[in-house]
């Protein structure tokens, strides 16, 4: 596929789903989206940039080898599962701390392990399609 | 609609079995595709099914505002998803490396593992 | 086989003397036993084993376990130290005492557990490593096919076996030996039979009783220290142990009397003969032991003191005896190179030790006094009269007792008193470790013949005690019982057993024509076999066709039958199929799936069935978005839409379809296809009509905010309530792409290796 105006629109098109995608992460604990559908979105952003410019650029603009990403993402998840046992709590239960207030209503936001997980759960959707779509668009 | 949609199901599953049978990998794996359609679709159904309701807490409230959907077959069904498409993954690129290998997707050639005794 | 032992070979090895010191350290640890056993206090030790399935490593040590295991280690020493000369030099010794020390404290364990499933695990432990042991000469085919006919027959028995342990912890509801016995006879129950026989099947086939006889004159094979050790104390008395520990609980019925007395007399008369018939010494003393097995069935049948004694007492002289005379026939092989009976003659000037050992043993086999194969013999006639068939127990009695009288002449009086035969080289006096052995055990069967209390109150009556289940009055083990009927049985025995011996060239040839007559079992088994692989050879033939679509076909067809019988069989009543207020939306949406799906199966092009994969894709994704799941729809379309990437990427690069419906299996195919899919929509419709359940839904959604702070309730199972599910899953893409990442990349490096060479 060499059209340039569809590699110009891909870099563009990337940009936005990829933004997009993170946005959808974020907002899934409370309005449709989380680490699934994130991790989809993500993916299908650098796919569109792979037809459009090749896989080896898709690769370079992902920096870093899908396998590795996605390993990475299930060790996140499994170190936001672990965190729990060093306060007590059974393997896997949510950790939450409020910034800024002593609860919910309070606090202005919160880190919580939750989130970590479902980071864990986007990077692996990410990192595993990715490592999929590329072995196929290189070995075929 | 869960009427409908057993019935949908019933289709979508017989058109599967059907494609499975085909001793072409590539209907195979078409068949495969259907089967997983058809499993969320019955996974869902058997939760039962509410129009235009999603499974939110609206902003200010405790709990759902009336009858919402049941959220936990949507659950299950987002990881099936997900998961059949891994599995879709992985059968066509068995099925890739096999025709690369055997240089053909008929799957009653395919039998290197399980020769048959009077073809030696 | 025993001219490979190197004479001069040094036989105090680390292999060779360690299982001696271990097993005479165990038999001095037993011995210390006996005055607490001779009290009637049985010991226990348990362990918990597999505590949820109520089996438990438990041990007991009563009267009947510690003659056994008397008997096992004691003898075990013995022949453990003969072996250690015997085999000395073999560059493979140290792997045979291994298999037979292991042999050995299986054997141990089986006479020790209390427990039926630990008693189960050393019986199969005690065959497996007598199929080592018999096929120890591994080189010879026939050496291997007999381990393999051993370990068959007695492995099936002991599945057998096992079946009925299991029947009797169901029913009786304890695996203890010792609870089982002390409840006494389970006779009056209903499972009662079935039980009976399996455990008989067990029992018999170990002890080889005819018809599962032939296995044990096969296993000669096995080096002489080892024929000593199967026979004399242990694999074979296993079914006997079985017998006699389960006397108090599986006798007191018909069934058990009939069944032990038949196939016990016949056992012992056959063996009997066969034994004359033999001229291979070792086989001549397989089928005595074979005669021995059946006389101890026979007797185990009766549940008076005296048949009980008499059978305790006899298993113990057999023993001695036995293991004595085999260890002797190894002996005179390894001092003139022979075992046959027709060449050996006039060894007892030059090996005088041997001669008088074997003559001792040999006397107390043929039951003259003052030995206690004597009092053995005397207290069987006198149990037999008092047992409800003696009518068929004191004749077979008689006639086996008098061939063990000719047999014993020949093994033991022929070779070294007869004319000088024709020896392959000059005969010469064993070593003394092989002579330890047949020494000790041969005047052992004096000495206890001449003070039979010695024996008796040690180990005799304990051991009846623990068979009968309670202590009995002792005190019948003497030599002199007087003038009566057993000892006027006792001569007329003498005086058959004396002729037969006269006579025996005569007889043997005459018995060598009727048992070419006969039916041969062991060449039954042989076809038996053979059967048995042509069939597992038609079924795989059958069955693993190696394509495909047979597997799925089979697969498909077994789920509908499945279910469709078990739907009429339960009848879950009529299904409503309200199709009533459905918009044209609902409609449009199920045409579109129908369309899609329509296309996928009949079209002969990749890409128009890509098409209508995407198209049912998005019809599902819209019944996901009209009926309240945003999240499941977007996922759907996302996959969706990867799903047509990577066709559009892979398939397009593969073959064009074949043209569809032309091969003669389709319709076929088209049928259970469609009773695959009535059948998935009946059950569906069965499902949403039942009321549903929804306390794990009402759980989400009160918990979901308040509890764990989300207000999507979908994102909020996936993160926080099912986290683990979810991890699993996440898992699950990854080793499929890595899976899939790893087929494709390296069967190119694969590829690129071979362009390389």
């Amino acid at each position: 596929m060499n059209s340039i105006i569809f590699t110009a629109a891909a870099r563009l098109l990337v940009a936005l789903l990829l933004v997009f995608s993170v946005f959808m992460l974020l907002r899934g604990h409370n309005l449709p989206g989380g680490g699934f559908i994130g991790g989809l979105l993500g993916a299908v952003g650098f796919i569109v940039y792979s037809l459009a410019c090749g896989p080896k650029e898709a690769k370079a603009a992902l920096r870093c080898s899908p396998e590795a990403l996605a390993m990475v993402g299930l060790g996140i998840a499994l170190a936001a599962g672990l965190v729990s046992v060093f306060f007590g709590d059974p393997f896997f239960t949510g950790q939450w701390y409020w910034v800024g207030g002593d609860s919910y209503e309070t606090a202005a936001f919160s880190v919580n392990s939750v989130l970590v997980f479902d980071i864990g759960v986007y990077l692996v959707v990410l990192g595993g399609i990715l490592s999929l779509t590329f072995a196929f668009e290189e070995e075929t | 609609m869960e009427a409908l949609t057993a019935l949908l199901v019933g289709v979508l599953v017989a058109a599967s079995v059907y494609l499975m049978l085909a001793r072409n990998f590539l209907r195979f794996l078409f068949g495969l595709i259907l089967l997983s359609n058809a499993a969320n679709l019955v996974i869902f159904a058997s939760g039962r099914m509410t129009l235009g309701a999603p499974a939110l807490v609206p902003y200010g409230m405790d709990t759902p505002d009336g009858v919402v959907g049941n959220a936990l077959p949507q659950a299950l069904v987002l990881t099936a998803i997900v998961i059949g498409f891994g599995l879709l993954a992985f059968t066509l690129a068995l099925a890739f490396e096999a025709y690369r290998r055997l240089r053909t997707l008929d799957t009653d050639k395919m039998n290197d593992a399980e020769p048959r005794e009077d073809a030696k | 086989m025993a001219g490979d032992s190197d004479p001069n070979a040094p036989w105090v090895t680390t292999a060779g003397m360690l299982p001696v010191l271990v097993t005479g350290a165990l038999f001095v640890f037993f011995l210390g036993y006996i005055p607490q056993i001779a009290a009637y206090a049985p010991v226990r030790w348990a362990w918990d084993w597999i505590p949820s399935l109520d089996i438990a490593l438990t041990f007991w040590l009563d009267g009947l376990s510690l003659m056994f295991a008397l008997l096992i280690t004691g003898i075990g020493t013995l022949v453990m130290l003969y072996a250690a000369k015997y085999l000395a030099g073999q560059p493979q010794f140290p792997r045979f005492a291994l298999y037979l020390f292991s042999f050995m404290l299986s054997m141990l364990g089986l006479v020790l557990a209390d427990n039926l499933i630990t008693l189960f695990v050393f019986w199969e432990l005690t065959t497996f490593t007598s199929y080592l042991l018999i096929g120890y000469l591994h080189v010879d085919p026939k050496s291997r096919r007999n381990a393999l006919q051993a370990l068959l027959l007695t492995a099936a028995g002991g599945l057998a076996m096992l079946a009925g342990f299991i029947l009797i912890g169901v029913t009786q509801g304890t695996f203890e030996l010792s609870e089982l016995n002390a409840a006494g006879s389970m006779a009056e129950h209903a499972m009662y039979l079935p039980i009976l026989i399996l455990v008989l099947i067990g029992a018999f086939t170990k002890s080889a009783q005819v018809p599962f006889h032939f296995w044990l004159p096969n296993a000669m094979a096995a080096p002489t220290p080892v024929s000593a050790y199967l026979h004399s104390a242990t694999m074979v008395k296993g079914g006997v142990y079985l017998m006699a520990r389960m006397h108090p609980s599986l006798s007191g019925s018909d069934a058990w009397v009939w069944s032990l007395t038949i196939f016990g007399g016949v056992t012992a008369v056959f063996a009997s003969f066969m034994a004359l018939r033999q001229t291979d010494l070792k086989q001549t003393l397989a089928y005595t032991t074979l005669m021995a097995l059946g006389t101890l069935t026979m007797f185990l049948a009766g549940s008076t003191g005296y048949a009980i004694t008499a059978a305790m007492t006899f298993l113990f002289v057999h023993s001695l005896y036995k293991a004595a005379l085999f260890l002797t026939i190894g002996v005179v092989d390894h001092g003139t190179g022979t075992r046959d009976a027709d060449l050996l003659g006039g060894l007892a000037r030059a090996m005088p030790i041997t001669a008088t050992v074997a003559a001792l043993a040999a006397l107390s086999m043929a039951g003259l006094p003052p030995f206690i194969g004597f009092i053995a013999k005397e207290l069987a006639y006198a149990g037999g009269l008092e047992m409800t068939l003696s009518a068929f127990v004191i004749p077979m009695a008689i006639i086996a007792n008098a061939l063990m009288f000719a047999v014993a002449g020949i093994v033991a009086w022929k070779p070294f008193y007869g004319p000088q035969g024709k020896l392959p080289h000059k005969p010469h006096e064993g070593p003394w470790p092989m002579l330890a052995g047949p020494v000790i055990l041969g005047v052992l069967g004096l000495l206890f013949g001449l003070m039979p209390w010695l024996v008796a109150e040690a180990l005799i009556e304990p051991a009846v005690a623990a068979v009968m289940g309670a202590p009995d009055t002792g005190g019948r083990l003497v030599l002199w019982h007087g003038v009566n009927l057993p000892l006027m049985l006792s001569l007329a025995t003498f005086a058959l057993g004396a002729l037969m011996y006269w006579k025996h060239q005569q007889l043997r040839a005459a018995l060598a024509r009727i048992e070419a007559k006969g039916p041969d079992f062991d060449a039954g088994w042989d076809r038996l076999l053979d059967h048995f692989m042509a069939m597992a050879k038609g079924q795989t033939r059958v069955i693993q066709t190696g394509v495909l679509r047979h597997y799925l076909f089979a697969t498909f067809t077994v789920l509908v039958v499945a279910v469709a019988a078990t739907m009429v069989l339960r009848s879950p009543g009529s299904v409503s199929l309200s199709l009533g207020g459905l918009s044209v939306r609902e409609w449009a949406i199920a045409g579109l799936a129908l369309a899609g799906t329509g296309v996928v199966v009949l079209t002969s092009s990749r890409i128009a069935a890509i098409v209508g994969l995407g198209v049912v894709g998005i019809a599902v994704a819209l019944i996901f978005i009209v009926y309240s799941a945003p999240d499941v729809a977007i996922t759907q379309l996302l996959v969706e839409l990867l799903v047509v990437v990577l066709f559009a990427v892979a398939a397009l690069k593969m073959p064009h379809l074949d043209p569809t419906g032309k091969q003669r299996h389709r319709p076929w195919d088209a049928v259970l296809a469609a009773s695959v899919g009535a059948m998935t929509t009946l059950v569906l419709l069965y499902v949403v009509d039942t009321p549903f359940d929804r306390r794990l839904t009402d759980f989400f959604e009160a918990a979901s905010f308040p509890e764990a702070f989300g207000r999507n309730i979908v994102n909020v199972i996936l993160v926080d309530f099912r986290t683990l599910d979810t991890f699993g899953e996440i898992a699950v893409v990854l080793v499929a792409a890595l899976g899939a990442y790893a087929l494709l990349k390296g069967a190119r490096a694969a590829t690129k290796k071979d362009e390389g060479q």
